[in-house]
């Protein structure tokens, strides 16, 4: 087994367990408008906030439009600073790449800050296989590998699972602490989850971490996070892998203030996240501890695909977890249903474009087009019209179901010819009409199960407008 | 000086479930652009904006159908329309439908330039403060996503409910989350439209109006659709019927 395999083309019937999950309904519940209302508090605290959207958005713009010069320069600077840089054109090669620095240093364990690259390369079940132990050591990324799970959201991949259930879990996993301990508070777990882990930081051989962005001019990996364990994964162990997709990377140190200043505002509604770590090369001489190895990961991963394309857009992407924060299907749903490891409205755009359209097309149509993503993007990433070009792609590639591509035909006949139409939705709604006469509403109509399964259907009127202001 | 400006000549986009479903809305879409000191005319060739097939990924399809609509409302002061999703296909979506056809491009953008959603057109552009309705009520506001996000439809309508003489408007929880409409993803993803209508409905329930408003058909159908279907007493209306004291007779869904 590799990583996960994605169950994205059988969404509707995740959806539908997703639905009658309860402790999945009570989770999201309870974390839905705290993201949303602490991210609108950020956000009216801070006047030039739209302003440092438009700047984020064209700074990475202008990096994508010159994606070779900055990623090489990039490289270089981390080659003077003693690190090694590897490029990974594809998961596998990411995957045996980490598993060959893993396996010269000797390494029995690895210890992980959160990462999304991991997820989507499915390194720890690659680590394993080949008896190397991974430990997650964010809390929300512990949780959810004691229960063999895939995050469920990208900044908070346990947001799934209630408070009850990481009880249970943590009295069954920590069985030898004291029964009888209060585990009724996050900070109590968090603190129970760090004590554990501590040990384990000086256990690890091999650091692995993501990186919120890479910096150009100067080689630095920047991680965020706010438990502080990011940090004690990269500068404890002897050796530290950095996993990161290429279109991380921004040019200067200047570009990557821009981008902190909208991404925790955005993500958790912080003006910064507790701990912003920049790291650059080995330990060296004169430093106090760090890693004796730096290694770099570049991954490529179909992302290349995406430049010069409508998905382009996409690549600005800075993984806040906004959207999916404030979509309602995500917000429904939770990110298991969407089969893979990016949810919500980026993860409906990604997905396609990552493992193909075949595996991930349902999810770019599970959209009302709300645009409340677009609308709280840091990066102002046109989600909604990325998802109706996936929905085009399908349809040029006849995967949208043969019934509804000719009815839309069809429809669009009629719709082209108004006096035509008229006559045609005239006599239809005439029929639906004599046939509710006087109920105002239908609680079952044929073929239209979709709606009256759970909703009244309104009975059309009489006479339609047009004909009324012609008779008037 | 020369004599009062001429009247502003209105084509009105009816939209299909306007006319359709609610005519109604329609005649009050009219009452309130003639009390504004508009001229009226419902331009005979119009159909629909296209819509349903270009959010299906069928362009050529919208193309067809958006060609059909700028030929329609070509020559007119305005185009208004009582739904801010139909009145944004047109005035955002048809310059991007035709961002590649030289011919037809011009055509799409002046439409577009032109096309208005009725409330913000009557607040906005014709400077219209209030109106002289009456309606004894409790009232809550739902934010259509289309009219809110892509035309900023908020705080017109609001402005213009507050002159109703007799009613009161109680604000909902999260009245800009979307109703689980979507067209299409209504039907298409059942269950998740479901969920989401439901949610809505709890929201509008736990105001204690008497009555939901809104400016699109599609949300309000959704809307009315799980208001009955849960037994609660709510009604739904579009905002128009209020705002042109036409909100006497049957909710929409109820009988007659």
């Amino acid at each position: 087994m590799t990583a996960h395999q994605p169950t994205s083309r059988q969404f509707k019937k995740n959806v539908t367990a997703a639905l009658a999950n309860e402790n999945l309904q009570r989770a999201m519940r309870s974390t839905q408008s705290g993201f949303v209302g602490k991210r609108a508090k950020a956000r009216d605290a801070l006047p030039e906030f739209d302003s440092l959207r438009d700047a984020a958005r064209d700074l990475k713009n202008h990096t994508l439009a010159h994606l070779d010069l900055y990623l090489e320069r990039y490289e270089t600077e981390v080659k003077a600073s003693g690190g090694h840089v590897h490029w990974a054109e594809t998961a596998g090669d990411a995957r045996r790449i980490v598993l060959d620095i893993c396996r010269a240093a000797g390494a029995k364990t690895v210890n992980k800050g959160k990462t999304m690259i991991s997820e989507e390369i499915g390194l720890n079940a690659h680590l394993e296989e080949n008896g190397v132990r991974a430990v997650e050591t964010d809390l929300g990324e512990y949780i959810i590998q004691l229960r063999g799970e895939a995050p469920s959201h990208i900044i908070a991949p346990a947001v799934h699972v209630t408070v009850p259930e990481v009880d249970a879990l943590f009295r069954k996993t920590h069985a030898h602490l004291p029964a009888d301990r209060d585990l009724s508070e996050l900070p109590t777990m968090l603190a129970e989850a760090r004590a554990v882990l501590r040990q384990k930081y000086f256990e690890a051989d091999v650091g692995v971490t993501g990186a919120n962005m890479l910096i150009a001019e100067t080689g630095q990996s920047v991680i965020v996070t706010n438990e502080g364990n990011g940090d004690l994964s990269q500068s404890l162990p002897r050796v530290h892998i950095v996993l990161a997709s290429i279109e991380k990377i921004v040019p200067t140190l200047e570009d990557a203030a821009t981008v902190l200043r909208v991404l925790a505002r955005s993500a958790t509604g912080q003006e910064m996240s507790v701990y912003t770590t920049f790291s650059r090369g080995p330990r060296r001489a004169e430093d106090p501890d760090g890693p004796e190895e730096y290694h770099v990961v570049l991954l490529d991963n179909g992302r290349t695909g995406m430049l010069g394309t409508e998905f382009q857009d996409m690549l600005r992407c800075i993984r806040c977890g906004a959207c999916m924060n404030h979509c309602p299907v995500y917000q429904a749903v939770g990110g298991h249903a969407y089969g893979w490891v990016y949810p919500g409205p980026m993860g409906a755009v990604l997905t396609p474009s990552l493992i193909g359209v075949e595996e991930g097309g349902q999810l770019p149509n599970a959209s009302t087009f709300c645009g409340r993503c677009e609308s709280v993007c840091p990066m102002r990433i046109p989600l909604p019209k990325m998802m109706r070009h996936w929905r085009e792609r399908e349809f040029e590639k006849h995967l949208a179901p043969a019934a509804s591509r000719y009815g839309l035909r069809f429809w669009g006949f009629f719709a082209a010819r108004p006096a035509l139409y008229r006559r045609a939705t005239g006599l239809a709604a005439r029929a639906l009409a004599a046939l509710g006469r006087g109920r105002g509403r239908f609680a079952a109509l044929p073929l239209a199960g979709g709606w009256t399964r759970s909703r009244d259907f309104p009975t059309p009127a009489p006479k339609t407008f047009m004909q009324q202001w012609k008779e008037r | 000086m020369t004599g009062p400006a001429p009247k502003p000549r209105v084509a009105l986009f009816v939209t299909c479930l306007v006319d359709l479903f609610r005519p109604r809305v329609g005649f009050a879409a009219v009452k309130l652009l003639e009390e504004a000191g508009c001229t009226v005319e419902v331009p005979e060739g119009q159909s629909c904006c296209g819509q349903p097939a270009y959010n299906s990924g069928d362009r050529e399809t919208a193309k067809r159908v958006a060609r059909t609509a700028i030929e329609a409302f070509e020559g007119y002061d305005w185009v208004v329309a009582p739904s801010g999703s139909c009145a944004a296909m047109v005035a955002k979506d048809y310059p991007e439908l035709f961002r590649d056809d030289p011919a037809w491009l011009p055509r799409a953008e002046a439409l577009a330039g032109r096309t208005r959603e009725i409330v913000s057109f009557l607040t906005d552009v014709l400077g219209v403060e209030r109106v002289a309705a009456t309606l004894e009520t409790t009232a809550t506001y739902h934010d259509s996503c289309s009219g809110l996000r892509s035309l900023g439809v908020k705080a017109q309508p609001r402005r213009l409910l507050a002159s109703v003489d007799g009613l009161t408007l109680t604000e909902m929880t999260d009245p800009e989350v979307c109703c689980g409409f979507g067209g299409t993803f209504c039907v298409k993803f059942s269950d998740i439209s479901t969920k989401m209508v439901g949610d809505k409905t709890g929201n509008i329930a736990a105001t204690g109006a008497d009555l939901v408003l809104a400016g699109d058909m599609g949300c309000l159908m959704n809307m009315a659709g799980k208001l009955s279907r849960e037994g609660r007493p709510q009604k739904a209306r579009h905002v128009v019927e209020v705002l042109a004291g036409m909100a006497d007779g049957p909710a929409i869904g109820e009988g007659a």
